[in-house]
């Protein structure tokens, strides 16, 4: 049977960009393709026992953000009439409130309620659902040793830390080799 | 209504990508060989990722039922 593997290259550490490499690394793996995800720079976050729990979404320097509150804000009697004021006057995607300190955080307070709303999983549920359809997750142990973090910062069940070149001969022995780069 | 009677029932519903395929892929490995499985969703995206799916896994898609904003699926575990 022609082997194929997939492989998917966490690189960012923000709320958004942890989801995709692990909604595509659990499906792929559900559907019996031999996958793996490395863990890189920023990415590292999204296995670190503490900073997974507390992933943020950034407003500044994201203009595809708008101001969004999740139905169930907007459903609430008296949060939902200021939601709907707020709305009404910065119907655009409001660039300069990034800067207000505390608006990460309420942005991010947005993002996990609006994803609980939808049903969508969160980030440590999602890596519990690639640990069981046998996805490896693959720590970089060069950007480990950059950012001073030790194995026990991160969670358990990983592959041993490895290195740009392990990762790609480990990709390109499948007689089908897939990169994809978030 | 559909014509085929169930082994067993998942209900997704609420639930959205990725989690009806994972937790799909879970409950067919519950069953024996040529029971079937019915999965009730209510995200849009499954009406397609469901059948991509079993097209992948050769499982059998044998029947989908749409209603009332729900999707049904019907799924043969493979022998």
């Amino acid at each position: 049977m022609v082997s194929e593997r997939l492989a998917i290259i966490a690189s960012k550490g923000t709320l958004d960009m942890a989801l995709p490499p692990l909604i595509l690394a659990s499906t792929a793996a559900s559907l019996g393709i031999e996958t793996a995800v490395f863990f890189t720079f920023y990415g590292l976050n999204i296995i670190h026992k503490e900073k997974m729990k507390k992933l943020k979404l950034a407003p500044l320097g994201n203009p595809a953000m708008p101001m969004a509150f999740p139905p169930s804000v907007k459903n609430t009697p008296v949060l939902g009439q200021i939601a709907g004021l707020m709305e009404a006057v910065f119907p655009g995607p409001p660039q300069i409130m990034g800067v207000i300190p505390g608006m990460t955080d309420f942005m991010t307070a947005m993002m996990n309620k609006t994803m609980k709303d939808h049903g969508i999983a969160d980030v440590p549920q999602l890596i519990e659902l690639c640990k069981e359809a046998e996805v490896k997750l693959i720590p970089c142990q060069m950007t480990m040793e950059f950012f001073g973090y030790k194995q026990e910062d991160l969670i358990d069940g990983l592959e041993p830390p490895a290195g740009a070149a392990t990762f790609i001969q480990y990709v390109l022995e499948a007689d089908k080799p897939m990169i994809i780069f978030v | 209504m559909a014509s085929v009677t169930a082994d067993k029932t998942l209900d997704t519903s609420g639930l959205n990508c990725p989690l009806p395929v994972l937790k799909t892929k879970k409950a067919l490995e519950e069953l024996q060989a040529g029971q079937v499985l019915e999965v009730i969703s209510t995200d849009p995206g499954s009406k397609a990722d469901i059948p991509a799916f079993c097209q992948r896994t050769g499982h059998e898609l044998i029947e989908t039922v749409e209603e009332g904003g729900k999707y049904i699926f019907y799924i043969r575990k493979k022998g």
